[in-house]
């Protein structure tokens, strides 16, 4: 259902919008000034050669990283920081308390590139355990809940495997099933498919692919061109820290800049 | 394995199934008839021996002083055992904080208790109520007091062993569980943030079970240790465990050798029992990690080359994660 514009409408409030983002590692200075905008119910798809600080970006949005410079708000609200009053007019920004950090995180679901299962808990308990212990749902509850995010991502016939006992692909379709059973607004996939073999990548796309469908606001880290091509409203092309083009799907086929085109070419 | 019959899991057949046999090891069977032999003349050594005295061995083993003394021993294991596993958790949770003053307690306390003697140590538990005689609960640097109570009445001996040996353990301990705690890898704290699970619920339901199974090995080391460590409570004084025990009836009767020999025997029945449970454990928390058989029925594992191949990586990842844990 990717009917929204790729140019997001000035009334609809973005859904994650970043502005002169910096990070730093210390003297390594990985992002250097990102402008991002991402419209709700569609999907942005960031191209880049590794080191180009697109995992790292996907990761600020999370605040698994600290943002250096720069503002991200996620439907709206500063992530991060927030902006208190002090004496005589003045205000000051000071970071968040766990429980804010959780708060905001409870909008995004992230999807890694190593998966990350638990490994001592079955694919439903993985599913199973956020909406227990975060959401407090009662345990019935939230079976019936992973059940159907299971078999959502295909998976209703493995509920009491252990991650050591699915394949790569079934691995990572488990953990897109955990990040969904929170209901977040926005889910984030970190290179979803770098860590599968190649038979094994087009059953995890296809999943994604239905969620896209289904309205989800996706921000995806990929190298797959052809799931950009085919599913993104809108494409990013990142490098050396700075977004060098964006556009809709279709400056895949036709880059502007040399950068890109260079990238494409070793790509395809 | 176990069929013969030329068929596979599925029941489908391997034709031409290879069933050879095994070629012989020579030099095996020599090495085994030599240490059977080997075995045979210790054990015939053992029985025959006069001087080992099996007749006052068997007269002392149940005696009560003993049995009494096993329960002690028992007793003192268990007890600061699970005080020295809670202690070195919160230990080594501090030596990973982001507090500093946290961190630098923690660092204290085990280059203190891991840098002196336990049986010093022991001693001063022992001396307690004479270096500090009142202990009692106020306001500190002002006389305001609202509780108060002699040493002597709460560091018994008894009291003064366990807390001796549970404080010196701890500092061994945590060591064990900072390089379990460090061998999970970290993608599982951040796929458990990304979740919203705060920071004592990714430590009580990830972190935890995952660390365990590089902890329990060495721990069960540690308890085994311990179980013979008791024999150091002389030092308080607390004299009635098992060492302590035996040895007095040893010079009542001079005989040393029989009772050093039943002491000996309820040390490696202890310790047996102790390993049982230690393996019973150590399955329990490698749930997930072996690739075992699924309870479902019916329903045939995956069991894709490509899905072997993965798990023969995390296999190996484990391998590596337990080295690390040995090494740090």
């Amino acid at each position: 259902m990717s009917t929204s514009p790729a140019t997001p409408s000035a009334a609809a409030e973005p859904a994650v919008k970043a502005v002169q983002v910096h990070k730093a590692f210390g003297d390594l200075h990985v992002l250097k000034g990102v402008d991002l905008t991402v419209a709700p119910g569609t999907v942005t798809v960031i191209l880049g050669p590794s080191g180009s600080g697109k995992s790292t970006f996907l990761r600020l949005i999370n605040q698994l990283e600290t943002l250096t410079g720069g503002v991200i708000e996620v439907q709206g609200e500063r992530i991060g920081v927030k902006r208190v009053e002090g004496k005589n007019g003045t205000s000051y920004l000071q970071t968040l308390t766990d429980k804010e950090i959780a708060r905001q995180r409870s909008h995004l679901g992230m999807v890694f590139q190593r998966f990350n299962l638990f490994p001592h808990m079955t694919a439903l308990e993985n599913v199973m355990e956020a909406p227990v212990h975060v959401l407090k749902m009662d345990k019935r509850e939230a079976r019936a809940l992973a059940v159907k995010e299971l078999e959502r991502v295909g998976l209703g016939e493995r509920l009491d495997y252990y991650p050591a006992q699915l394949s790569g692909g079934q691995q990572q379709r488990v953990a897109i099933a955990r990040a969904l059973a929170m209901k977040p607004d926005i889910m984030l996939f970190d290179e979803p498919t770098s860590a599968l073999d190649p038979e094994l990548v087009g059953e995890v796309l296809g999943v994604m692919r239905s969620l896209a469908d289904d309205g989800m606001t996706m921000i995806v880290v990929t190298h797959e061109i052809g799931f950009a091509k085919e599913v993104a409203d809108q494409v990013v092309f990142m490098d050396g820290g700075v977004v060098v083009e964006q556009g809709g799907p279709e400056i895949i086929d036709h880059p502007k800049e040399a950068r890109f085109q260079d990238f494409l070419q070793h790509v395809l | 394995m176990p069929h013969h019959e030329p068929m596979d899991g599925e029941g489908l057949p391997i034709p031409n199934r290879i069933n050879a046999k095994p070629v012989r090891k020579t030099g095996q069977i020599v090495a085994a008839v030599i240490v059977a032999l080997l075995a045979a003349m210790l054990i015939k050594g053992l029985i025959t021996n006069p001087r080992l005295e099996w007749n006052v061995v068997w007269k002392y083993l149940f005696n009560e002083n003993v049995l009494a003394g096993v329960g002690y021993t028992l007793l003192l294991t268990v007890i600061s055992m699970v005080v020295a596993i809670i202690l070195a958790v919160i230990l080594a949770i501090m030596r990973k904080s982001l507090n500093p003053v946290l961190r630098g307690v923690s660092w204290a306390y085990i280059w203190f208790f891991r840098g002196t003697p336990v049986y010093t140590q022991l001693v001063f538990w022992g001396l307690f109520s004479v270096l500090i005689p009142k202990l009692s609960l106020g306001i500190p640097f002002t006389s305001v007091e609202f509780w108060s109570i002699n040493s002597s009445e709460v560091i018994t001996a008894f009291n003064a062993a366990w807390l001796g040996l549970a404080l010196n353990e701890a500092a061994y301990l945590s060591e064990i569980v900072r390089a379990g705690l460090e061998a999970v890898d970290p993608g599982q704290t951040e796929a458990a943030q990304a979740l919203g699970m705060k920071r004592s619920q990714i430590m009580r339901r990830v972190i935890l079970p995952q660390a365990m199974r590089i902890i329990i090995p060495p721990t069960g080391n540690e308890t085994i240790g311990m179980l013979k460590t008791t024999s150091l409570v002389l030092a308080v004084p607390f004299t009635l465990d098992l060492q302590f025990a035996t040895n007095a009836i040893a010079s009542r009767i001079y005989k040393p050798i029989p009772l050093l020999l039943v002491a000996g025997l309820w040390y490696l029945f202890i310790t047996s029992i102790l390993m049982v449970l230690q393996s019973r454990l150590e399955k329990h928390f490698g749930k997930g990690f072996e690739a075992r058989r699924v309870r479902t029925k019916g329903d045939v594992p995956p069991s894709t080359t490509d899905s072997k191949i993965e798990k023969q990586d995390t296999v190996n990842k484990d391998n590596q994660a337990t080295m690390l844990g040995l090494n740090a």
